[in-house]
């Protein structure tokens, strides 16, 4: 395996982590914040890629995809949380995993009957369909470099929001003792519909961003809800930072695990046998690592140990 | 999500095609489960719509439908095909799309003495050892179309075709399929993870290889994604696949991204027969969208059926089981005939994808295999 190729493959993951990042960040927020499992957070991944297609489609202009992808999700994030998840912060978690399971029922049929069964085309812009050569020889998809640095960006953006703003104070003391900062004279109820909206639209951006690369179809959420729920593990629930680390060891992982194993499992084994198991192998690295993770640390690299 | 509709021909259609003798006892009901909700609907949808096409047409006021939702799932098709079976007391079951529901209800169907008409999945199992004589595939044994891509491939002169496909049954049915008829030797042979979405890895892998084309199987979602973002990888090899990511449903979603990839099809929208002229002329007309490979199939699956109910009662098994063996319909694909498995044994094309003004569709450039009998009918034995 040559060197261009391993760098490639590293890019090829950075880029699959940062998009982890966005659907995690939404989720370990809202967790953190709200304590609610949302099982719905997939599907406000699907609204934005549906949103994006249907304006791409209609404008044919991808900054207005990407736009209308961040409000079309948002929305549905905050009017989900003030008609639903708004009776269930109270209730146990089984009622909460029970209502936004609904939630992905309704969303995905719905989406069905609005968009009709078949997938939906989202292209990216002309300007980013060519590979650009980096350093070294390497040739990369310019709009996977573009998907790398609007992550990281968003990644940053998050960090300054929580540590810096007067909301992202808010945000952690309500992570910290729900109760008190509500006696304190924070509007509680209009901070949860902030953070749900917001976590809703980071879902919404990714959907639209790797649309564009992938398909818009209805389910295209749930796979990348059950790595982003793996992510907010590893990283610790409620943590920001753990949920851009798990993102990235997770997004290596998967894709490095899946490059090099079967070709490792070929120097002793058969190869189409070789190819088969070490792909097998390759699926399961990502939950090894966070049995690994959670045997070390029970809460997770950044979780509070309370 | 239940869609259940129950759909009498009769008073549908005058246009009744007059070929079949009167004076068979009763009529037949057929139970369709099919998916037509979630990811993989787009499948299910055509290949009812498809059906139903063809028995709208024919008017024959003794088939009875009734249409159920599996969702894709194998638990759910097997409680269908429990209902269908015992109360509905129907006397055909057809409409699976995927090898995993037919595997879980197939086998236990004809057990209980019903005919089972497949529209679409064909698991190896079905046609060798498994095979059974109230079972018939009206679409193709799974290898098939892996088959004469990999017989095109060869006939075209590639040596060293890289190779992929997902990690379940048909995947690996897909890669042997393949390199059952491919003479050179694969660069690379590749199983990808089952719904994987992101196949950046292994264009980068497919770029180091020295691959001199490219073959794939990657159904639904999956196919979409990896010819997108092939398209922009700069990897300029020549692709080759089966028909199933190069349809209908899927080409608008996938774009430029497919235009000039071959793919092999045992039916394309421009075959020159009567059959086909007047189905796709008629499906279009009556869904307001073009044909696919899925409606195609349905439409043949029901005119089977068509003719074997012109010629035998379905309550006299044997008789009905001879009917249905003659295949004594006009398939849209031209020749089409049972073979001793009761499989098809028909020609395979090569299509290529075009646009035709904003349309992308597929238009037949040769044909890869003629007469195919598939690798599993010398097992079959009833």
């Amino acid at each position: 395996m040559s060197l261009i190729l391993l760098i490639e493959q590293v890019l090829n993951g950075l880029q699959f982590g940062v998009m982890l990042f966005l659907m995690a960040a939404g989720l370990t927020l809202i967790f953190g914040v709200m304590g609610l499992i949302n099982l719905a957070h997939g599907s406000l991944y699907m609204v934005g890629a549906f949103a994006a297609a249907a304006v791409a489609g209609l404008t044919g202009s991808f900054v207005l995809a990407l736009l209308a992808s961040l409000i079309a999700a948002a929305a549905a994030g905050a009017l989900v949380e003030l008609l639903v998840i708004r009776r269930l912060y109270d209730r146990d978690h089984l009622d909460q995993v029970l209502a936004t399971f609904a939630l992905i029922l309704m969303f995905s049929e719905g989406t069905r009957w609005v968009f009709g069964s078949f997938p939906l085309f989202l292209d990216i812009p002309a300007a980013l369909a060519q590979p650009v050569s980096l350093p070294g020889g390497i040739l990369y998809p310019a709009y996977r470099l573009l998907i790398i640095a609007i992550g990281l960006a968003i990644a940053v953006g998050l960090f300054q929001l929580i540590a810096r703003t007067r909301i992202g104070i808010q945000i952690r003391a309500g992570e910290a003792d729900r109760e008190m900062i509500a006696a304190l004279g924070v509007d509680i109820s209009k901070l949860y519909t902030l953070v749900f909206a917001l976590g809703a639209a980071l879902a919404g951006l990714a959907g639209a961003l790797v649309g564009a690369i992938q398909s818009v179809q209805v389910g295209m959420g749930e796979p990348v809800l059950i790595l982003a729920f793996v992510v907010i593990v590893i990283g610790g629930i409620g943590s920001i930072k753990g949920a851009l680390v798990g993102a990235l060891l997770v997004g290596l992982t998967d894709t490095l695990g899946g490059v090099l194993l079967p070709p490792l499992f070929a120097t002793f084994m058969e190869a189409s046998s070789a190819s088969s198991v070490g792909s097998s192998l390759a699926s399961m690295s990502i939950y090894i690592l966070m049995a690994a993770v959670l045997l070390y640390k029970p809460t997770g690299l950044f979780g509070s140990t309370t | 999500m239940k869609l259940k509709s129950i759909i009498l021909a009769a008073g549908l259609c005058a246009m009744a095609t007059g070929g079949f003798a009167a004076g068979h006892e009763g009529g037949v009901k057929v139970g369709m489960i099919t998916t037509l909700s979630g990811g993989g609907a787009g499948l299910g949808i055509d290949v009812r719509d498809g059906f139903m096409l063809a028995a709208k047409m024919a008017g024959n006021d003794k088939l009875e439908v009734v249409i159920e939702d599996d969702q894709r799932k194998p638990e759910i098709a097997v409680q269908l095909a429990d209902k269908m079976i015992q109360s509905e007391k129907v006397d055909v079951l057809t409409g699976i799309i995927w090898s995993n529901l037919a595997m879980a209800v197939v086998p236990a169907a004809v057990a209980q003495g019903k005919f089972y008409l497949s529209p679409n999945a064909g698991p190896s199992q079905l046609a060798g050892k498994g095979c059974n004589p109230l079972y018939f595939n009206v679409a193709w044994q799974n290898d098939a179309l892996h088959e004469a891509a990999g017989a095109y491939a060869s006939d075209t002169g590639y040596q060293n075709t890289f190779i992929l496909a997902p990690n379940y049954p048909a995947g690996q049915d897909a890669l042997t399929g393949f390199k059952r008829f491919f003479k050179g030797e694969p660069a690379g042979e590749i199983y990808t993870q089952l719904g994987q979405t992101d196949y950046a890895a292994e264009l980068a892998q497919i770029r180091a290889s020295g691959a001199d084309s490219v073959f794939f199987f990657l159904p639904g979602g999956m196919g979409i994604s990896f010819l997108k973002q092939y398209a922009s990888s700069g990897i300029d090899l020549p692709v080759v696949g089966p028909a199933f990511s190069f349809d209908q449903g899927i080409l608008q979603a996938v774009g430029e991204a497919a235009l000039g990839v071959k793919n092999t099809s045992q039916w394309s929208k421009d075959l020159d027969n009567a059959a086909n002229v007047e189905f796709v002329a008629a499906f279009e007309a009556e869904y307001g969208r073009l044909p696919s490979l899925y409606a195609s199939q349905g439409y043949d699956t029901a005119n089977l059926l068509l003719s074997a109910m012109g010629k035998a009662d379905v309550k006299d098994a044997d008789a009905f089981r001879a009917a249905l063996a003659e295949a004594d319909f006009a398939s849209v694909r031209g020749d089409f005939k049972f073979g001793t498995n009761q499989h098809p044994v028909q020609d395979y094309y090569v299509r290529e994808v075009i646009k035709e003004g904003d349309v992308f569709t597929n238009k037949v450039i040769a044909t890869s295999l003629t007469d195919h009998v598939d690798a599993y009918a010398a097992e079959c034995s009833y």
